[in-house]
Order: structure tokens, then C-alpha cells, then sequence
């Protein structure tokens, strides 16, 4: 049906769609992770009061957000201040281009995907990076720059770990690597396909702690650091620009996930229906957004569960055992990809 | 031990000669950190001025006063019974503690001895709030190293003791329970079964702290070593209850000194670490809340009968003398120096809180470590602001 649609109205659905597959995503990973399991875990309740069960609570936040006035500090960078929380976004949304959702159900099909996903999401560092320095606040400083350092550190372990999959997916791009794990066969028995986490499990655990890090959450929160930066590089924000940043946070777990749900759990396929059925384009996107709730969780359930590290601890993880374990899971890859 | 201090202050010294040569070249310049007054890793109102190099704290310096509350002037314009309510308030966190060392010395002074069963009680709310207050640093302490949950768990847990204390004396907060030659009231009816339960909830509270907290690697990592203080060094300083026993030092004083409360009667140890650092003071802590529930059971179990009140006139004139006695309260040592002139008002009464002095070894702490490490050593230092400025 796409197909009959011209070039600018499919374009307007796409970019529809992505907003949508952006702030739907976060606003349900607010409500259900940050609103409801973790008062679960802390024997809270959470909201109630906002429509039922407090479903509604994320729109009245929104509604106070608005509302209140945005506050310059006087010594603020006026105009990197201001645009710091739209690079971060921004980020987050030109990551969620490459991710499919079904045969159809895509919203850039590009043969690098992967390699434009890794790209762009490093674009976040710069704005976070220009909210630490642009607040003339202390604590934003040194919370934009511990950021910087953490960021850059697991962005590689993060790229290595999709390399493994990228060799064994023999392609870049997002489409083709659902594909071929939709194709795949375990041992010659192709009944549910071959997601790579069953081959690439290190590979998924490196990608999994390089994103908790990437997300800056907690045990690699030091850039906000509640207790000691008061809130890192977003101290000085209030009001509009505050929520871009917070829905950025949930934003960006969802778009991570979704990246991971599609290299290591098989994306949007469903064993037993043919992925060029037309039905996948609907049951895809379902498919996919019960694959990022279930990533979201395990990053919000170690949020708020462990001690955060140090700085040093942090680098130290990245670079003398992430990078080397994330090294020798492609060399074990690439062997076996070449010989066997 | 010392050799970790030894490491800490060398690598600091080397540090700093590799940065002058860098400073010679570049003329970088350090940073000053206002780290509070108001800052969540305070618990108030403290004030850190800490001189940065990068993220190394090259000097910093604990600036207090914020929430000076005059307690010491006005126990003067107080007669003995109101002094309490004031005293209170120093540590609020286990504020029946507070009452104690005072209300000892004023009966010293008076020579009037509670009968036994006020004593146990006496000693029973001691525990008691020790346990309410030790509580929220286990769960605190995950927090100041970035853990956000169990500190809800140290809430939900700390509200069984604050309603059995509030059941007692009918304060949760602030009993004002402790009176010169007694208590005010009796314990109420199906009080010591009710606490016994909570005992068993607060044993399974520290359980899970140890599970949770204790054994996670990354608050050993964040905790070991970190902060170290050698027996001497603390000593010199001042330090006492848990943060002494933390170096190795064994000293309590509830079983060197009892003076008026009962824990000759009960069977106890005291608690110490070897090695001096966060994740010891942290440890000896979660060791003294069980070993306080273990102590409130033998408590519960052996309250004798009779009546909880002495015989002491309804207008009470302390006569003239002094007095100084010491108990060890969830803070450490806290004392109160009483000079009366044979007056309804005290003439003087100077309070060594525990917090002050356990405060003082900051300067010398934090040389040389890192951001994260200031928040990680304050927390298990364990100041309460009230304490600190009375």
C-alpha cells in the first residue's frame, strides 16, 4: 500500500512514525519502569491519583514542565545552554531511523545502518558536553565531563560488540540482519530462526553493559550522581529544557534497546510466519515494543539496584576488560565465519 | 592498614609533583567546590569547601555553623525537666539517646537512683533508638555510593521500631520520655511481645542490607580502602563509637563505663574492624544493630517489676556541684558536663556531641582523594547536623 503513496506522503508517515515510535516508547517505559516497577521495588506504590492507576501521571509532569519558567543562569553560554537538550534529543531520534519494524514497517532502509546507528549516537556526548559547560556551574562541569570521558570509553566496546554480529550477519544493514536471523538455522533446525544472542551471548553482554553506560545509568551514573554532583550536567535546567533531557533518558533506552532487540533477539521476526507476510508490518512494531520493554527492564532493574562506580573503576572496566573480551569475541567469530 | 594510608598520601604527594611540572607548563588552575550548604549528600546543612585538581581534592575544609541551634545558652533560661525537650532535638534520629547522659547527670548531682525497672526501660529505649537511627545510615550509605533503593527499605523498616518507641513514650521522633529519678510512665500492655516481633523484622532487615549492600562488589570496591583511618590518627582527632571500632580500637563505653544503664546484666560483645576504612565503619555498624536487637531481647525478657518512678521532689533543685557523664549513643560518645548552682536552671551545661569531633578528622581524610570518594567518606563517617551544631 506504501507503495501507491507518493514520495512526500510516505515520507510524512515515516517521520510520523518515528516521533511516535520515540515518545510512545519512552512515555510507557516512564510509566511502567520508572513510575511502577521501581516503587514495586521500593515498596511504594507510585503514582495513583492521575487517571487510573496513575497512567496519566506523565502527561500532567509534562503539563507542570511547560509551565514553569526556563531559567538562564546569568553567567550561562546563552545559546549553547539553550541548544544542548536539542543535540541530545536529536541524537535519540536519528538513532531510531535505522531500526525496523517490519518488511515495510521501516523508517530509513540503509545498507550501513548499523555503522549510522553507532555514528549519530555519539552525538549526544557534544550536547551533553555543551550543558556541562555552558551552565557555569561547577558540578555541570564536572558532570559533563566525566560524561564525555565514560561515553567515549564505551562506544567502543559498544561498536565491537556489534561487529561480531555484523560478520556473522555478512551485513550492515538492520533489514538484512533480521533476515538473517529469521533464516538462520541452529544446527540445521531453523524453527525459531538463529538470533544471534544464542551465538554472539558475549557479544550481547558487553552490548548490554556498554549501553547501561551509554544511558548513564546506574552502576555507570557518575555523570548525574545524585549524591554528589546533585544532578551532574543537567543541574542548572529547568522547566521545557529539563523534560527534554529527562525524555531523552527514556528515549534513548528505548532506541538502545530496540538497536539490541534487533542484533541479538531477531528484531521484529515471529518464528513460524514467513517474514515478507504483509501482517508482519503490524505485528512487527508489537513484536518489537515487547522486546524493548523486556531489554528496558534489565536496565532499569540494575539502575536501581546497584552502587555506582568510580570513575577510575569505570575506564578501568571499559578498557582492560570489556575492549580486550569484545576483541577476541570477533577474532572467535571471524574464525569460525572464515573455517566453519 | 597504614600501609593503604601510606599508599593513599604518596600517591597523593606524587600526583601532586606530576601536576606542578604540567602547572609550570600550561598554568592550569585549580578549582574551589562549594560542596553544600545545601547539597543532597550533606544530610543538612554542611558546608565543604573542597580545593579541586581535576577530580583530586587537594585540601578540603568543613565549614559548620549552619544550624548552630544555641542548645548549650539556652539549657541556662531551662529548668532541669525542660532542658529534655531541647536535647532532643541534637541527634534526631535517635533522640531518646540524647536524654539519657543528661538526665544521669542531673541525678548524680541530685543523688537520686532510678529504681531498677526505670533503668531497664532506660536502657531498652537506648537500644532502641539506636537501632531507629543506625538503620537509615545502612540504608544512606547506599545512597552516598549511588544505590537509590535501600534506603526505602531502611524507611519501611525503621517505622516498626519508630511506632513501638511512639507506642512507649507517645513521640515517634522526639520522646521527651526520661525524667531526673525515672521515666514518666510504665511500659503499655502487649508492648514486649509486640517488640519482639519487630526484633525479629529488624534482624531480617540487616540480613538483607548484608545481601544487598554489604556483598555487592561494587560498594566493596566503592568502600575498601577507601578513607582510611589509622587507630592513632583517630584517636588523636577525637573519634569515637563506631568510627573508632571501625580502626580496630576497642572501646565502648556502655560496657567500660555503664554508669546508671544496665548492660553489665546482659550478655554482649563489642564490635571492631582492623582495617579503618569505609567499608569497616559500615561493617561494625550493621554488626551493632543485630547485636542491639539481640540486646533488646535480653532486655524484654528481663525488665524486673516494681515501680519506674523514684521518690523526687515536685519542684526539682539540683544542688550545687558538677557532674560529667558519658553515654555511648548510635553516634558515638556523647556527654553532657552539668554545673549547677543549686538553682531550678542549670548554670552551665556543655555537650560533647559525638558528630563534632567525628567530624573534625575531615580535613586530614580528604586530602588527596577523589570527588566521589568525599561523598563516600562523609556518608560513612556518619554525621548528624544537629549533632555537629547543636
Amino acid at each position: 500500500m506504501i507503495a501507491e503513496l507518493s514520495y512526500w506522503q510516505e515520507t510524512a508517515i515515516r517521520v510520523g512514525a518515528g516521533l511516535g515510535a520515540v515518545l510512545l516508547v519512552a512515555g510507557t517505559l516512564v510509566y511502567v519502569h520508572l513510575f511502577k516497577m521501581v516503587s514495586f521495588m521500593q515498596s511504594r506504590l507510585g503514582p495513583m491519583e492521575a487517571g487510573p492507576y496513575g497512567s496519566l501521571q506523565l502527561l500532567a509532569e509534562v503539563g507542570k514542565h511547560l509551565q514553569k519558567e526556563d531559567i538562564f543562569p546569568r553567567k550561562a553560554d546563552r545559546f549553547v545552554f539553550a541548544a544542548a537538550p536539542f543535540v541530545v534529543l536529536a541524537s535519540t531520534f536519528l538513532l531510531v531511523v535505522v531500526v525496523p519494524g517490519g518488511p515495510d514497517a521501516w523508517f530509513v532502509n540503509n545498507d550501513v545502518g548499523i555503522y549510522l546507528a553507532m555514528a549519530v549516537s555519539s552525538v549526544s556526548v557534544i550536547g551533553i558536553l555543551m550543558a556541562g559547560w555552558g551552565s557555569a556551574n561547577k558540578y555541570s562541569l564536572l558532570g559533563g565531563l566525566r560524561a564525555t570521558g565514560q561515553l567515549i570509553a564505551y562506544e567502543l566496546p559498544l561498536i565491537l560488540a556489534v561487529v561480531g554480529v555484523v560478520i556473522q550477519a555478512g551485513t550492515m544493514n538492520m533489514q538484512g540482519i533480521v533476515f538473517a536471523q529469521a533464516e538462520g538455522e541452529i544446527f540445521g533446525w531453523g524453527g525459531i530462526g538463529n538470533p544471534y544472542i544464542l551465538t554472539q551471548g558475549v557479544a550481547f553482554l558487553i552490548f548490554l553493559i556498554a549501553m547501561q553506560a551509554e544511558l548513564t545509568q546506574s552502576p555507570f551514573d557518575m555523570p548525574i550522581a545524585e549524591s554528589e554532583l546533585v544532578s551532574g550536567y543537567m543541574t542548572e535546567y529547568s522547566g521545557m529544557r529539563f523534560l527534554m533531557f529527562f525524555i531523552g533518558e527514556f528515549a534513548t533506552a528505548g532506541v538502545f534497546s530496540a538497536v539490541a532487540a534487533v542484533l541479538f533477539l531477531g528484531g521484529w521476526y515471529i518464528p513460524g510466519i514467513d517474514p515478507t507476510d504483509n501482517i508482519m508490518n503490524v505485528l512487527g512494531p508489537l513484536v518489537m515494543f515487547a522486546k524493548i520493554v523486556i531489554l528496558t527492564f534489565l536496565v532499569f532493574w540494575v539502575r536501581f539496584t546497584f552502587p555506582r562506580f568510580r570513575e577510575d573503576q569505570l575506564q578501568r572496566l571499559a578498557w582492560k576488560f570489556l575492549i580486550p573480551l569484545s576483541l577476541a569475541n570477533i577474532v572467535v567469530t571471524a574464525i569460525f565465519k572464515v573455517w566453519i | 592498614m597504614t600501609d593503604i594510608t601510606d599508599r593513599q598520601q604518596l600517591s597523593y604527594i606524587a600526583a601532586q609533583a606530576a601536576d606542578a611540572r604540567v602547572n609550570l607548563e600550561l598554568e592550569t588552575e585549580g578549582m574551589t567546590l562549594n560542596i553544600g550548604p545545601q547539597h543532597p549528600a550533606t544530610h543538612g546543612t554542611l558546608r565543604i569547601v573542597a580545593k579541586l585538581d581535576g577530580e583530586q581534592v587537594i585540601a578540603a575544609d568543613p565549614v559548620m555553623g549552619y544550624m548552630h541551634r544555641g542548645y548549650e545558652k539556652l539549657t541556662e533560661v531551662r529548668t532541669y525537666p525542660q532542658v529534655t525537650t531541647l536535647i532532643n532535638r541534637i541527634d534526631w534520629l535517635g533522640s531518646f539517646a540524647n536524654e539519657v547522659p543528661f538526665i544521669l547527670a542531673a541525678e548524680q548531682l541530685m543523688e537520686v537512683e532510678a529504681p531498677p525497672r526505670a533503668q531497664w526501660i532506660r536502657t531498652l529505649l537506648f537500644e532502641m533508638s539506636r537501632i531507629a537511627n543506625v538503620v537509615l545510615f545502612l540504608g544512606d550509605m547506599a545512597v552516598q555510593v549511588g544505590a537509590v533503593t535501600p534506603v526505602f527499605f531502611a524507611f519501611r523498616d525503621r517505622e516498626h521500631i519508630l511506632n513501638q518507641i511512639e507506642a512507649a513514650t507517645g513521640g515517634r521522633f522526639h520522646p521527651n520520655f526520661d525524667r531526673i529519678g525515672g521515666l514518666k510512665d510504665d511500659l503499655p500492655a502487649g508492648w514486649v511481645t509486640e517488640t519482639k516481633q519487630v526484633m525479629k523484622k529488624m534482624r531480617s532487615f540487616c540480613d538483607e542490607i548484608e545481601n544487598l549492600v554489604m556483598g555487592n562488589e561494587i560498594f566493596q570496591a566503592r568502600t575498601r580502602g577507601i578513607g582510611v583511618i589509622p587507630a592513632d590518627i583517630g584517636l588523636s582527632y577525637g573519634l569515637s563509637g563506631a568510627n573508632i571500632r571501625g580502626s580496630g580500637v576497642d572501646w565502648d563505653v556502655r560496657r567500660d563505663n555503664p554508669c546508671g544503664l544496665v548492660y553489665d546484666e546482659l550478655d554482649w560483645r563489642v564490635w571492631t574492624h582492623p582495617d579503618g576504612d569505609s567499608f569497616s565503619r559500615f561493617w561494625v555498624r550493621l554488626q551493632e544493630v543485630r547485636e542491639a536487637t539481640r540486646m533488646v531481647d535480653q532486655l524484654l525478657d528481663g525488665i524486673p517489676a516494681g515501680p519506674v518512678m523514684a521518690k523526687v521532689p515536685r519542684i526539682i533543685k539540683v544542688p550545687a556541684g558538677e557532674a560529667y557523664v558519658e553515654t555511648e549513643n548510635p553516634l558515638g560518645v556523647m556527654g553532657y558536663y552539668v554545673v549547677s548552682k543549686g538553682d531550678l536552671v542549670p548554670y552551665r551545661v556543655k555537650i560533647r556531641s559525638a558528630s563534632f569531633n567525628n567530624m573534625s578528622i575531615t580535613p586530614w581524610l580528604l586530602k588527596g582523594v577523589y570527588v566521589p570518594d568525599i561523598i563516600t567518606i562523609l556518608g560513612s563517617l556518619y554525621f548528624i547536623l544537629g549533632d555537629i551544631d547543636r
